[in-house]
Formats: C-alpha cells, sequence, structure tokens
C-alpha cells in the first residue's frame, strides 16, 4: 500500500516535470514540423537563470515567498531572449526543408546553446533549495512530500489546461490550428503564418525554460542537464503522439509512473524503464498513441 | 562476377601499405590520433551509409559501445585477448542485434528513424550505467591484444596494433564501397529520393534498409573492438546519445560523397579537437555546432563536395535536368 502511494505521488510528480520539459517540443513540432534539439538548451537555460537569480536574491535575505514570482520570470526573460535569438537569427532562413535537416540544424543549435550556457554560468553546479523546503512537507500517508512537489504539479495542469483553452476556445488558438492543418493555405488565407511561426516558437522555448527553471530548486543545477532532459522529453512526445498536447501529457503520466515504479521496485532499471515503455507503445502504435494518419506521397 | 575495381578501390588498395607506413614514419602522437580515428572513422562510416538512404541515426554509438563491450567483456570474464576473436565477436554480438532490431526499424523513417534509433541506443546506456559489476559510468579495463598467440611487448605492440587496425578498416571501406555500388546498395538512394515507387518497381524497401541497418551495425561494431583495444578502456559513455551526436556530425562535415569521407572527416576532426580544446575547453561544442550550420547551409553535400565539384556537378545537373520535368 505504501508503495503504491509512493509510486502515485512520485510518479504524478516526475510527470508533471516530463509535461513541463516537453510540452514545449510536441507544440513547436505539431505548428513548425521542427523536432527541437535544442530543447533541451531552452531547459538548461531556464535552470541555470532560476538557480542564479534566486541564488542572488537569498543572498539579500529577503522574504523567500518573492521566489515563486522571480522563477518564472527567469524563464520567460531567457526563453523568450534565447527563442527569439535563434527562430529570427536561425530557423526562419530554413523553413520548408526536409525535417531530418532541421533535427540536424537543431542539434548544431543545442551544441551552440550548451557552451552559451557554460559561458555565461560557468561550469560549476548552482543549488538553490530555498523555494522548495519555505512551504514545508506534507505528509501522504506517513511520507513526507514537499508540497513544492504538489505546486509542480499544478503548475503542469494549469499550463496544459490553459494551452488546451488558448487553441480551442480563443480566435488565435483556432487560426494555429488552421496553419497546423496546412500552412500553404492559410497563409494564402491571409493568416500571417509567419509571425504564428515566431510565437509560437517563443511560447516552446519559454515553457522549455520554464520546466528547467521550476525544478531548478529541486536539483543541483550542472552541465549536461539538457542533454539528459531532452532524450526523455522526446520519448514523452513519441508515445503521445508528435505534436499533440493531450498526448504529451498521456505520455508524461505513462513515462512518469513507469519510471517511479522502477525505482520503488527495481532501481537498477531507472534509467532504461523510459525507453523500454516507448518501444512497448510503438510495438502496438507505430507513430504514437494520439498521432493523426498522414497519407504516403507518391 | 567480379566487376571492375572503381576510382576509390584503387585508392584505397594503394593507401592500405602508405597508411601502415606512416605509421612507422609520422611522431607517436599522431599515429595515435590516426588509430583512434580509425575506430571512429568506421562509426561514422556507419552513419554515412544510413544517410544515403536518407535515414539519420541519431544512435549509431549503440553498436559502437556494443563493439567495444563485446571485446571487452570477453577480454574481462573470458580472458580472451586474440584480436580476431575480438573482432569476430564485436561482429556476431552486433550483427545478432542489429538484426532483431532491424525489424523494428525498417518500419520508421525520417525523424522516427532518428529518434527511435536514439532510443535503443540510450536502454544500453542505462542499462550498463546501473551495472556495478562492469564499473558502472566509469566502465572497465581491455586486456593488451595479441594474435594467435603472439604476444608483442612495447613499441612492436604498439606497431602490430596499429596494423591490425588498419587492415580491417580499409577493409570495410573496400567492401562498403562494393556494397554502395550494387544493386542492393543503389536502392538506398532511390528510397531516399521515393519509397513508394521503390516498391511499384517490385523491390522491398524495407529488405534494403534492414540489409542497411544490419551492415552499418557490423562496421560500427568493428569500429568499436578496435577503438576499445586502441585505448585499452570502454565505459558506457560509447552509446550515450552525445557520442551518437558527433559521428552524425562527422558524416554530416564529410559529406556521402565518397566512402573515404567520414575516415579523413574523423582524423580532422580528432586533431581540430586536441587543439581546440586545449585553447578553449568551453566553447568546443559551440565550435563543432558553428561549423555544422555553416556545412548544412553552405555545403549540403558535405567537405567532400568541394573538391569532387569540379570533375562531377556539370554532369549531373545535366542528369537530373533531364529527369526532372517527369520527376515530383
Amino acid at each position: 500500500m505504501l508503495t503504491a502511494v509512493a509510486i502515485a505521488v512520485d510518479g504524478l510528480g516526475f510527470a508533471a516535470w516530463l509535461f513541463l520539459s516537453s510540452v514545449g517540443l510536441t507544440l513547436i513540432y505539431g505548428v513548425m514540423r521542427i523536432l527541437n534539439i535544442a530543447h533541451g538548451g531552452f531547459y538548461a537555460l531556464g535552470a541555470y537563470s532560476a538557480a542564479w537569480s534566486v541564488g542572488l536574491y537569498v543572498q539579500t535575505g529577503s522574504n523567500v515567498a518573492f521566489t515563486y514570482l522571480l522563477i518564472p520570470a527567469a524563464a520567460i526573460v531567457v526563453g523568450v531572449v534565447a527563442g527569439l535569438l535563434i527562430e529570427r537569427g536561425v530557423l526562419r532562413f530554413m523553413y520548408g526543408r526536409d525535417e531530418v535537416l532541421m533535427v540536424l540544424v537543431t542539434y548544431a543549435l543545442f551544441l551552440i546553446l550548451e557552451d552559451a550556457t557554460k559561458l555565461i554560468w560557468g561550469t560549476e553546479s548552482y543549488v538553490a533549495f530555498q523555494p522548495a523546503y519555505y512551504l514545508g512537507t506534507i505528509d501522504v500517508f506517513d511520507i513526507p512530500y514537499t508540497v513544492y512537489k504538489f505546486l509542480i504539479i499544478g503548475v503542469a495542469v494549469l499550463c496544459g489546461l490553459s494551452l488546451w483553452l488558448v487553441l480551442t476556445h480563443t480566435r488565435s488558438g483556432k487560426l494555429l490550428l488552421v496553419v497546423i492543418e496546412d500552412r500553404e493555405i492559410s497563409s494564402a488565407l491571409g493568416i500571417n503564418v509567419t509571425l504564428f511561426f515566431t510565437v509560437t516558437f517563443v511560447i516552446g522555448a519559454t515553457l522549455g525554460a520554464l520546466g528547467g527553471a521550476i525544478t531548478a530548486p529541486e536539483i543541483s543545477v550542472s552541465p549536461g542537464i539538457g542533454a539528459e532532459v531532452i532524450v526523455m522529453a522526446f520519448a514523452v512526445i513519441v508515445i503521445g503522439g508528435m505534436g499533440s498536447v493531450g498526448g504529451a501529457m498521456i505520455g508524461a503520466v505513462i513515462v512518469g509512473l513507469a519510471r517511479a515504479a522502477s525505482v520503488h521496485i527495481y532501481p537498477p532499471a531507472e534509467l532504461f524503464s523510459i525507453y523500454l515503455v516507448m518501444a512497448a507503445v510503438l510495438a502496438v502504435k507505430p507513430y504514437g498513441l494520439f498521432a493523426l494518419a498522414e497519407g504516403r506521397k507518391i | 562476377m567480379t566487376r571492375s575495381l572503381d576510382r576509390t578501390e584503387i585508392s584505397l588498395m594503394a593507401g592500405l601499405p602508405v597508411l601502415i607506413a606512416l605509421g612507422f614514419v609520422l611522431p607517436e602522437w599522431i599515429v595515435n590520433y590516426i588509430q583512434v580515428s580509425l575506430g571512429t572513422g568506421l562509426v561514422a562510416l556507419g552513419v554515412m551509409i544510413q544517410m544515403r538512404a536518407g535515414l539519420v541515426s541519431f544512435g549509431q554509438g549503440l553498436y559502437f559501445c556494443i563493439g567495444g563491450y563485446a571485446a571487452g567483456l570477453a577480454g574481462k570474464f573470458a580472458g580472451i585477448s586474440d584480436i580476431f576473436l575480438l573482432l569476430a565477436l564485436g561482429i556476431v554480438a552486433s550483427v545478432a542485434v542489429s538484426f532483431v532490431l532491424g525489424f523494428l526499424l525498417r518500419r520508421y523513417r525520417e525523424i522516427f528513424y532518428a529518434m527511435l534509433s536514439l532510443a535503443v541506443s540510450m536502454i544500453l546506456f542505462g542499462l550498463l550505467s546501473s551495472i556495478e559489476e562492469l564499473g558502472s559510468t566509469d566502465g572497465f579495463n581491455l586486456p593488451a591484444a595479441t594474435y594467435f598467440g603472439w604476444a608483442p611487448q612495447d613499441e612492436t605492440a604498439k606497431y602490430a596494433l596499429y596494423i591490425a587496425t588498419c587492415i580491417p578498416t580499409i577493409l570495410c571501406a573496400f567492401l562498403l564501397n562494393r556494397y554502395l555500388r550494387s544493386p542492393t546498395g543503389f536502392i538506398g538512394e532511390a528510397i531516399r529520393e521515393n519509397e513508394l515507387r521503390v516498391e511499384y518497381l517490385g523491390t522491398s524497401a524495407h529488405r534494403a534498409v534492414h540489409i542497411k541497418y544490419v551492415l552499418a551495425a557490423t562496421v560500427s561494431g568493428i569500429g568499436g573492438v578496435l577503438w576499445a583495444l586502441a585505448l585499452g578502456h570502454v565505459d558506457p559513455e560509447m552509446t550515450n546519445w552525445t557520442t551518437s551526436g558527433q559521428f552524425v556530425f562527422i558524416a554530416i562535415l564529410s559529406g556521402t560523397g565518397n566512402i573515404v569521407a567520414p575516415l579523413f572527416g574523423t582524423f580532422i576532426l580528432e586533431i581540430v579537437r586536441v587543439y581546440a580544446v586545449e585553447v578553449s575547453p568551453n566553447t568546443w561544442q559551440m565550435i563543432l555546432g558553428i561549423v555544422m550550420l555553416l556545412t548544412i547551409i553552405f555545403l549540403p553535400k558535405g567537405l567532400w563536395s568541394l573538391i569532387r565539384k569540379s570533375t562531377t556537378v556539370n554532369t549531373q545537373r545535366q542528369k537530373t535536368s533531364e529527369v526532372r520535368p517527369g520527376g515530383e
């Protein structure tokens, strides 16, 4: 019973983190057909900027509560700056090229971002644990959990819901769905496709940075976290079906529970349980759970 | 039926004695780099032949690692140090794994192929990192190579291993060149252009991709064995996706124009890396990334296209303009 509760809570916490780190990736793929490896770089940028700014702020001895605003603010600043730079500076010259080629381009961008992060924040690790402990702990069936963990779950649900609402209930969201459906026709109808691309990329980048920023208090932020997270995010969105926001949510829950289960039942399997789940899902549904069928071009 | 040798094959055959002779002439540190980059060059070659079919493998490190660990495990637990036996083991392991995984991967193209090959390589990474008997993330050491019971010492051992690295590498390149010129090899390029038409013409694209996948795995496995013997050490980092990314980088940089290109590309990268890491260790990846971007934008066919440009571009252009009206 205790194990089951632990798996459920840990799994959900992990799923929330996975969803926040991968929803930007699936959004960008859905709209732009770019599988953005540089997403790992946005995640790292967000984590570093949050850990660094929280560290600076806490040193002043002020009230820790303000850091809950500081963390998303840091993510938005780096996400918007890096997203705009990359989309306007590089990607816009490459639209319409082969999808595989775009993977290679974003891989190159990922390498550049990795070193840019090192140049800005150095190679030492940053620890900003204060926000995670400020809210104290809560007992679930006698197992203490930090309230911060539940806060992350809440943020993830909120992000997912608001994305879904924007996409289905607002004018710009519906226009975006049109752009996803057919880029050429929507531009012929007078929709500013370029603007949609830029905005989507910046939002996706910001979500990636937010995923990193919100996790920063729970981990030690050090070089290489971007490379770790991007492969997990791939697994999540492939399971859910690439380009589907709802799919990313389901994928995150499946992967989160699988990893939490292996942590509690058979720890050595932790690192590869994710990919086993992914392989199992793909063996049954070759293009993920929520992927739309595509016609073959002759 | 034996077909005539083409220019690449003649150069490879002529290059082998030159390469071996260089091992005795050049300073030791360069020879070391040549040896190491021949091992990794074979993996880049594996990536490159898949690229011919438009398939980008972001997990070629899997077979690099399987080759290395096959040799390492045989040395550690069975006390085998005979290089020919280790190579055979590496080949058997790579072929077995790639044959089975091939049934899954041959169904996928484009980014799915890239992502799935990445995922399976990360399964092995996770597995090896968590096995403490194998040194977890630190890996373990290999014994020195022997040759049919002959165990050379010091200087002789170095030259023997160098020669034993050159010969299989050149042989692999030679055979792969043969493969790319064969009907099965050419189907790869047809798949990249239009897979459905390939099937209408009566050939199985799945089978062709499967064959390609196994061949790429085999040379990568051989590369893994040679690399592991050259360094005397293996660790799970061999199958991490960042390692596989570097093989993709080499294949992009050198281009898919010729079988020799990735071998040269690896060596140049290896040398550049040594200096770049020394000059500014924190911007090495940034340099890689920028070079990769510039290559993709300005030299989509890789550095090799600079060499071949003068002779082939004109005839190729004529050919494509003849084909175009019926195509697309």
